[in-house]
């Protein structure tokens, strides 16, 4: 969620079953707002909360002009005092992929994790068991980076694609219509596109460039990973992920309002298909 | 001069000429309308530049006028003609879009011609000019105007070419000139190809091109150039798209209206209560609650517990309930759940037992042999009012909506809702298909799972709650011998309780109690038949000790007794007075299925408990 439109936001997405303090709301505002600042970033989102038994991680995300360029990531256990993440690779999530369980809430916990390596001595060869640590901190990127490039979403129209380049924010967005927000394909991934290039000219030839640049949501696997829904007397459509539970997208039809946040253990429903 | 009355005509021709189709009434007003700025400014170049300057549109004509053999004492004045070249591009909007090519509503368009008409006078300030021409010129140009809608254009200009030549004598800029100047020729050419209409489309170019400048001037958005595509865009679906002015209800608002009346009738039967109604009353005050749990971080939000306070006064109003609770909410993939605890008083309850009729086989001569397996007796159903079905559950869509009561839960349904995972439709009679198979639709699955719930994370501080005390205490284990242990099925509100202080609450786990039975291993709350036990959840340190969450996804209990953050995942030690404990003899356990809890750790996060 915008940090600029944060208390709305807080009230539209509160169904999920969530909501912050007003201590630390006002908290939010202010010390993303120096965020802002000091970072020089073009916009400011509050991403969400990764739960833990201890504590929890409150993050937030920068984003500069062109909206499709790598986000940096920032990380807070009170809302005050924010630290930067590194951006994420694909060393670390094979790293954490064996890491299970719940975030600790402690940012310097060490994740031990052994495994049975075959080690060339000379002539043997025997099995060593080697212990590798792996700190939460790299957990914490590696799953903020999974979410944002499985379930993050804007509705389609947001974001304007121009000639030079860089996409910016659609100043004539004016909210979907009520007919449009119960299709899965008004929505967007908010990331690098990958599907696009496997389209059928068919299929391409009845997009518009300039907005149909991302991929939908229509060809998410497993089908049926979303749930759409009305709340609130059918005021406001929330758009919930069942592949990662605690996601959850808000829009009002016909505004300017949407947003994500994630609320949630930071674990992967694997059991999807079977739950539908 | 030859014949002035008629010498607008060809002049007009001339312009019609230009744009070889009708253009849109509204278009052209608007295009009228929106420049009337640009024609002011036009205005005083023209008069400088000369007589010619009737409307820079006139000017083209001059040139097309040329051929004409007739000349005027205007002749003079034609070397103005190139000055007025660079006037065109600019002059071109601001025309002359006469009214005569207007096919329908022309009177409407009198005034704005009479308008634009009246701007362009005072701009000639040339006194040399022949103003009385001109003047006439103009009036009669009104007149020409309003008359020249029922005939083709084209027809006319050739019949006006035979019948007056000369007119155009005073407006033709030079003595004569023998072809058009070619830069005026280039701009008539590329003005007549913007104004052409596509073969589908209603709008050419040109009109597009003037609402959507007219639209940038209106609004002046910052930095147009950046969102130029998308205004594009709107203006081309506003065009085709206009906005109606009749107030028509939208039907896709349809179900929007009717959900917001329905809880603006919630609103409406408050108001009919008095205080003390509302104080004594079987809710709760919800509103604290929401107030608190918002600190905590968890809740719904203070509006929609708002509206869940006054559907659940709805709800006490229509059912005979003795207490009411807002239980929480359950996430569902198409809609979602609220659900509420209600107690019923004794005596009310509607049984609603769905008694599964033997099915008897006809023993014929040549039927096989019948299985002597027997299957074990099923557990009965606990009754109302005790044990897992100790409350009855309604739920709602949203509120406002009516509350549909919850089928009481068998041990079997809980059985099978521990094996499996599924997620929640919304809807109440939906199947739920999985394996092993689930007796009963998504309202079974649903209750089962409120009971798991609410037996496994319904907590307390330490002497918050305390047992009824006509049970006695000094005979504890004569009582519940006789009594089957049933004694400690109902707790009430410690009047004596003093409160523990939050350090000692947040860092010790001793001090928190589950208030609600635990649900044995064959499913219901107490053990039967078989020696008297006692529920099994006195004294365990874990909900279930014997069964490990083997799975590497559920947290071990270890680290997470150290924690006390009152999630659903906290382990809680139960303290009595007097902790003698019976177990439950395995009785029942070696012929109901043992699974793995794990399937409870990772019970998806659809589901919360709101104690």
């Amino acid at each position: 969620m915008d940090a600029d439109n944060l208390l709305l936001s807080l009230e539209l997405a509160s169904g999920s079953g969530w909501g912050l303090s007003s201590f630390r709301r006002a908290s939010l505002l202010a010390s993303l707002l120096l965020v802002k600042r000091d970072y020089r970033f073009d916009r400011v989102l509050f991403w969400g909360r990764i739960l833990g038994p201890v504590a929890d991680y409150y993050i937030a995300q920068g984003l500069s002009k062109d909206l499709l360029a790598p986000r940096k990531t920032l990380y807070s256990l009170n809302c005050t005092d924010w630290s930067l993440l590194p951006p994420a690779t694909e060393e670390m999530h094979t790293q954490t992929a064996v890491v299970s369980g719940l975030f600790m809430g402690d940012p310097s916990h060490e994740y031990e994790h052994a495994e049975l390596q075959k080690v060339d001595d000379g002539e043997k060869v025997f099995d060593e068991e080697v212990v590798m640590h792996i700190k939460e901190e790299t957990r914490l990127v590696s799953v903020i980076d999974q979410i944002d490039k499985a379930v993050s979403i804007i509705p389609r129209g947001t974001l304007c694609k121009t000639p030079f380049g860089p996409t910016h924010v659609n100043r004539t967005f004016e909210g979907l219509s009520l007919f449009e927000i119960k299709k899965l394909s008004s929505y967007f991934h908010f990331w690098e596109p990958t599907d696009l290039k496997n389209k059928t000219l068919l299929e391409k030839a009845d997009l518009d460039p300039s907005l149909d640049f991302l991929d939908s949501l229509e060809y998410d696997i497993p089908k049926g990973s979303w749930s759409i829904q009305m709340e609130r007397g059918n005021t406001l459509v929330v758009l919930r992920s069942l592949l990662w539970p605690g996601l959850t997208f808000y829009h009002v039809p016909c505004t300017k309002n949407y947003g994500y946040v994630y609320v949630g253990t930071g674990k992967k429903n694997l059991d999807l298909p079977f739950m539908l | 001069m030859g014949d002035p009355p008629s010498s607008p005509d060809p002049a007009q021709e001339r312009r019609a000429s230009q744009a070889s189709n009708r253009r849109r009434s509204r278009e052209s007003s608007q295009a009228q309308v929106s420049f009337p700025d640009d024609v002011q400014l036009q205005g005083p170049q023209r008069g400088r530049q000369g007589s010619r300057t009737s409307g820079a549109g006139l000017g083209q004509t001059d040139a097309q006028r040329a051929p004409r053999p007739s000349l005027t004492p205007r002749g003079s004045q034609g070397q103005e003609d190139q000055p007025r070249g660079p006037v065109y591009p600019s002059g071109l909007p601001s025309g002359f879009q006469p009214p005569g090519y207007v096919a329908e509503g022309t009177p409407q368009h009198l005034p704005h011609a009479q308008g634009l008409f009246q701007q362009l006078q005072p701009a000639f300030h040339d006194p040399s000019m022949d103003d009385l021409s001109q003047l006439n010129f103009y009036q009669k140009d009104q007149v020409q105007f309003s008359q020249s809608t029922q005939q083709g254009f084209y027809l006319r200009d050739d019949v006006d070419l035979h019948f007056s030549p000369s007119q155009l004598g005073s407006m033709s800029p030079s003595k004569e000139l023998p072809e058009p100047e070619p830069l005026e020729l280039a701009v008539q050419n590329a003005t007549a190809y913007l104004m052409q209409k596509g073969d589908n489309n209603d709008i050419s170019l040109y009109e597009h091109l003037v609402n959507l400048l007219t639209k940038i001037l209106d609004q002046r958005p910052e930095n147009p150039l950046s969102i130029l595509e998308s205004l594009n865009r709107t203006t081309q679906k506003e065009w085709f798209h206009p906005k109606q002015d009749t107030p028509q209800i939208d039907p896709e608002m349809q179900h929007t209206y009717e959900t917001a009346e329905k809880q603006m009738a919630l609103f409406r039967q408050g108001d009919q209560e008095t205080e003390e109604e509302m104080a004594d009353g079987p809710v709760p005050d919800i509103m604290e609650a929401a107030y608190y749990f918002l600190q905590a971080e968890v809740g719904l939000g203070l509006d929609e517990s708002s509206l869940i306070f006054l559907a659940l006064k709805q709800l006490a109003k229509q059912q005979p309930v003795r207490t009411c609770r807002f239980w929480g909410k359950i996430l569902g993939v198409e809609r979602s759940y609220l659900v509420a605890e209600v107690e019923l008083p004794e005596g009310e309850e509607e049984a609603e037992e769905e008694e599964a009729e033997e099915e008897e086989l006809e023993k014929t001569g040549d039927a096989p042999p019948r299985p002597q397996w027997k299957p074990p007796p099923a557990v009965p159903t606990e009754d109302s009012g005790s044990g897992a079905n100790k409350y009855v559950y309604f739920v709602c869509n949203e509120p406002g909506l009516p509350w549909a009561r919850l089928p009481p839960v068998t041990p079997a349904q809980i059985v099978a809702a521990r094996s499996i995972r599924k997620f929640f439709t919304g809807r109440l009679d939906a199947p739920v298909v999985s394996y092993p198979p689930f007796p009963g639709t998504e309202a079974n699955y649903l209750r089962a799972q409120i009971a798991r719930i609410s037996a496994a994370t319904h907590i307390s501080p330490l002497g918050y709650y305390r047992f009824r005390e006509d049970r006695g205490r000094d005979d504890e284990e004569v009582d519940d011998e006789e009594k089957g242990g049933g004694g400690r099925d109902s707790c009430e509100r410690n009047p004596d309780f003093e409160g523990i202080p939050v350090y000692e609450l947040v860092t010790s786990m001793a001090n928190w109690v589950h208030h609600v039975q635990h649900i044995l291993p064959q499913k219901s709350c107490t053990c039967r038949p078989g020696p008297p036990a006692w529920p099994a959840a006195t004294a365990r340190s874990m909900p279930w000790p014997s069964y490990v969450p083997t799975s590497g996804q559920g947290p071990s209990p270890t680290p997470l007794a150290g924690s006390v953050r009152i999630s659903t995942l906290a382990g809680v030690t139960r303290t009595i007075r007097r902790t003698s404990t019976r177990p439950c003899h395995a009785q029942f356990n070696r012929s109901t299925p043992m699974v793995p809890r794990s399937g409870k750790w990772t019970t998806p996060r659809w589901k919360r408990s709101r104690p």
